[in-house]
């Protein structure tokens, strides 16, 4: 609960910050203040509590994902200041707006009671819409925004149509007594359906196939720090809350459900590959690989009951290496029209550091040792063996090594390609970003158990 | 003192020869090398006299996996052929230029650490991390080091990259499903389970996957030869030296115990595979006009032989195929070692292009026959005490196969000498042959004094990895 005050003053702050004219310190005092947020969720961790009759409900499973969340917007929010140089005026908005969008994140995983989930997704939702539509000179990121925010308000309607269901099914929004309620034999038939609606527009917000569609061109059309902050932060808190939602609910899936989820799961990771393989925007490849990266966390929903930890781990393993490839992304592509691999070109010989944090960042999402990916996918094979759906991670391993094809291609290109120019400056603050991600990538790799055992 | 200082030396190595610059790296890189050979041979010593040189630390508790590393004769003759190689690989690119030379030596150590891992992990996701680790630096050093035509050594590269993770994802999938079982990832804890022959049938086809792909065992060879061709000569010496050494000893250590019944009733199916390995390459290595492609595809028969020796599942059978192992890593690298050697005069792999070096430098010339008879099994050669005891095992088993499998011999014998004929006899050659350098003499000298004196007294090694192989027979001939 005070972690989501405090982030919600510290977004206040930041408008303040830039009527007082503190622009410069704008950044560091911001990140400051998320690092002290940081550290309070740390020491109320072990302290689990309700607020307002149920509308928060804090545990360890919110504040870890909270922690998580914190951590990944203080590494976007540093990003910031190089993304926005050109427009120094607006900064304090697209911060604030960050932060916003934290709270939201934060309200998602730590609610108790429906009306304060769709609150959390709205202020999530609205805050990238916005994010997306910024650059509002280009044409391609209006166009996202507008794409981004039909189609997801539309996923909104559903959500919402499916908590008004759930609510004329149980006469009530408060989680625990739907759970309560849900155990009983008679349901009525109204629970099932509210409940396919807000997976259905879940779904959409974590982009599984077949509500994907939107999350390519949205991607390659916002601006490239929005794009990070949609495929790190914004996916993995829907994740989140995906799971949440359902074992907070009925934690007895049953088994049509179960199926439902894995053909998804299946269709996402392999749909998603094959698309990816095509793409020459770099962008647009990792929109396709985060659909596939979706199914992978989806496979989390069929051993609700024990993988809490593991999705926690996925999630943070995932975005930990989203946004060190990101931050080379935003270095390589500044100032370009676009995204595509030959940007890439060379990236090696030119700049050595990046190219080897960009190198680790796509061997962890494929799921190479030593990287924190690889544990991810092992922990999420084992326990979905345990559920006793082979073929699934059968189909999961096959995916894997499609993946391959495409990250190796990036790799490839940096490494085989003459440089086509000289890129100058080394933005110290992109170098740190990336950098730090990739070794907080690997110490998890070395060190599984940190994150694991938090929610054993 | 235990095994872990090994792997610690060869990484930090890795990290020192990145940071001790281009010029040095090639020095420091051979200084560390010759460290671990150092360490391993004081490890053995001290096996030897019965002390425990194991490591055991817990690493993550969920899902159980311990940083566990256990050395038994197997394990530490292994060990040994891997430290014993890599500084004689590092020594013999000392001719060499290389861009980026901290890099490549860099690369080649931490290769060496995954090896070094896989070969002494007792602990299954433990040596399937190995595993792939050292999958990673021979995919760059092929990748950024090697010869021939960009486009094409990129499609070979990534190729076999694929290849390979694909079959090793697989392996995963049957060390989780194990897991799931047992609880544990330790060997000794796997090798007690019990699991039903239809299972086991399964998982003996996952783990075949991963090591048939990387020894390679037909129909999976596909991507070796280019592979082989287009990488620095280091790249190929490491490839075919101890990489591929790591399959074969997998299957010893973790296949044939883990699926025993499997193994046992579909044996002669994987011998047969085998041996078609061994004919194929022979016949193939005939027409190669390459002298790499040529030692490739001979590498292919030699190996299909070994892995026709470890499924036989006699004593004799597995011991040979360690002997032969270890015969062949090191005969294989002199010869791709001769193969640059030549490259640095000529400029060219291509055999036709070469002849007529027998005149300009004799010591070359005997030193190469040498390794070519070597490489044919002549006796009192390592290879000889490999290969026939391979073939008396198989043998025992059907002595079709002991036919078969003996042409690798006869055919090996035709190819290689008449490729010698070939490159080095001849009218003598109108190209000025510079006579090798001491460099270049010293680590062919160091290869032929390995060979012939295992050649003549194999007993230490033998002594070393009976009791290991009598464990592992023991394990595969429980009834239960």
């Amino acid at each position: 609960m005070n972690t989501l005050i405090a982030i919600v003053g510290l977004g206040v702050l930041c408008l303040i910050f830039e009527i007082l004219n503190l622009r410069k310190a704008l950044v560091p005092m911001t990140i400051i203040g998320l690092l002290a947020i940081l550290g309070l969720t740390i020491s109320e961790f072990n302290t689990p509590g309700s607020y307002y009759n149920n509308m928060i409900v804090v545990n360890k499973f919110s504040m870890a994902f909270s922690s998580l969340f914190i951590v990944l917007t203080v590494f976007l929010v540093a990003l910031s200041h190089n993304f926005y140089e050109n427009h120094q005026s607006k900064i304090s908005d697209f911060i604030a707006i960050k932060i916003f969008l934290l709270s939201g994140a934060v309200a998602m995983v730590s609610f108790g009671n429906l009306a304060m989930f769709f609150l959390g997704i709205e202020v999530l939702s609205i805050s990238l819409y916005v994010l997306a539509a910024s650059n509002r000179l280009n044409l391609k990121s209006n166009e996202a925004g507008m794409k981004y925010f039909l189609m997801g308000s539309f996923a909104s309607g559903i959500i919402l149509f499916g908590i008004c269901l759930v609510y004329g099914a149980m006469g009530t929004f408060d989680i625990t007594e739907i759970s309560g309620l849900s155990q009983s034999a008679e349901l009525p038939v109204w629970f099932p359906i509210g409940i396919i609606l807000l997976l259905i527009g879940m779904l959409f917000k974590i982009a599984a196939v077949p509500f994907h569609f939107w999350a390519p061109d949205v991607y390659e059309g916002s601006p490239s720090l929005t794009t990070a902050t949609m495929s790190t932060l914004a996916k993995v808190v829907a994740m989140a809350t995906l799971f949440k939602l359902l074992t907070a609910m009925n934690a007895d899936l049953s088994y049509h459900f179960q199926i439902v989820i894995v053909i998804i799961s299946m269709a996402s990771m392999t749909v998603g590959n094959i698309m990816a393989l095509k793409q020459a925007n770099v962008k647009r490849m990792l929109a396709f690989s985060g659909i596939s990266h979706a199914g992978f966390m989806l496979m989390t929903l069929l051993s609700t009951a024990t993988s809490a930890g593991s999705l926690l781990y996925y999630a943070t393993a995932y975005s930990l290496a989203g946004i060190a490839a990101f931050s080379v992304i935003l270095y390589v592509c500044k100032n370009r029209e676009n995204e595509d691999v030959v940007n890439f070109h060379g990236l090696g010989k030119t700049n050595p550091i990046l190219a080897a944090v960009l190198t680790g960042a796509l061997l962890s999402m494929a799921g190479i040792p030593i990287f924190s990916g690889f544990f991810a996918k092992l922990i999420l094979f084992s326990q979905t063996i345990q559920a006793g759906y082979l073929v699934l991670v059968i189909v999961a391993v096959i995916n894997s090594i499609i993946s391959v094809g495409y990250y190796f291609k990036l790799i490839l290109a940096m490494y085989t390609k003459e440089p086509n120019e000289t890129r100058t400056g080394t933005p110290i603050i992109i170098y740190a970003v990336a950098v730090i991600a990739i070794i907080l990538n690997l110490i998890l790799g070395l060190f599984p158990s940190l994150v694991m055992d938090l929610l054993a | 003192m235990d095994v872990s200082y090994l792997l610690l030396i060869l990484l930090v190595g890795a990290l020192t020869t990145y940071f001790a610059g281009d010029k040095l790296a090639s020095r420091v890189a051979l200084l560390f090398s010759l460290a671990s050979l150092g360490l391993s041979c004081y490890l053995l010593n001290l096996f030897n006299l019965g002390q425990n040189i194991n490591f055991i630390a817990p690493w993550i508790s969920q899902p159980n996996v311990s940083f566990a590393l256990q050395a038994d004769g197997l394990s530490i003759a292994m060990v040994l052929l891997t430290t014993a190689l890599t500084p004689l690989i590092v020594f013999s690119s000392f001719g060499n230029e290389f861009k980026n030379a901290k890099s490549i030596y860099s690369l080649i150590l931490f290769m060496s650490f995954a090896m070094v891992g896989t070969f002494l992990a007792a602990d299954a996701l433990l040596y399937y991390i190995f595993w792939e680790l050292s999958l990673i630096p021979i995919y760059f050093i092929a990748l950024l080091w090697g010869n021939g035509d960009a486009e094409e050594r990129k499609k070979a590269v990534v190729k076999f990259f694929i290849y390979t993770l694909a079959g090793s994802l697989f392996m995963l999938v049957a060390f989780v499903f194990l897991y799931q079982r047992a609880g544990s990832f330790m060997i000794d804890d796997l090798y007690k389970m019990r699991i039903t022959t239809q299972e086991q049938f399964w998982i003996f086809l996952a783990f075949f996957l991963a090591y048939a792909i990387k020894i390679p065992i037909i129909p999976f060879h596909t991507w070796q030869a280019k592979v082989y061709q287009k990488a620095p000569t280091v790249g190929t010496m490491l490839l075919s030296g101890i990489m591929l050494k790591m399959g074969l000893y997998s299957v010893i250590r973790w296949q044939i115990p883990l699926a025993r019944f499997a193994t046992v009733e579909y044996k002669n199916v994987f011998i047969g595979l085998s041996i078609a390995g061994v004919i194929y390459g022979s016949i193939v290595a005939l027409r190669q006009k390459d002298l790499k492609k040529l030692l490739a595809y001979s590498s292919l028969a030699h190996v299909g032989l070994i892995a026709a020796g470890t499924y036989t599942l006699t004593l004799d059978g597995l011991r040979g195929s360690v002997l032969q192992m270890i015969a062949h890593g090191f005969v294989v690298v002199g010869l791709f070692f001769v193969a640059e050697i030549i490259y640095r005069r000529y400029e060219t792999r291509t055999i036709s292009e070469m002849g007529g070096i027998r005149a300009q430098s004799p010591k070359f010339t005997s030193m190469f026959l040498i390794l070519v008879l070597a490489s044919v099994a002549l006796p009192t050669t390592f290879n000889f005490v490999g290969e026939f005891t391979v073939l008396y095992s198989l043998f025992q088993t059907n002595i079709w196969f002991a036919i078969l499998g003996g042409t690798t011999i006869i055919l090996g014998a035709y190819y290689m000498l008449k490729m010698f004929q070939y490159v080095m006899l001849g009218e003598t050659n109108t190209k000025i042959f510079k006579d090798v350098t001491f460099n270049e003499g010293l680590t062919l000298v160091i290869i032929i004094a390995v060979l012939f004196f295992f050649g003549m007294y194999p007993k230490p090694i033998t002594d070393l990895i009976t009791p290991s192989l009598e464990n592992i027979l023991i394990q595969i001939n429980r009834t239960n």
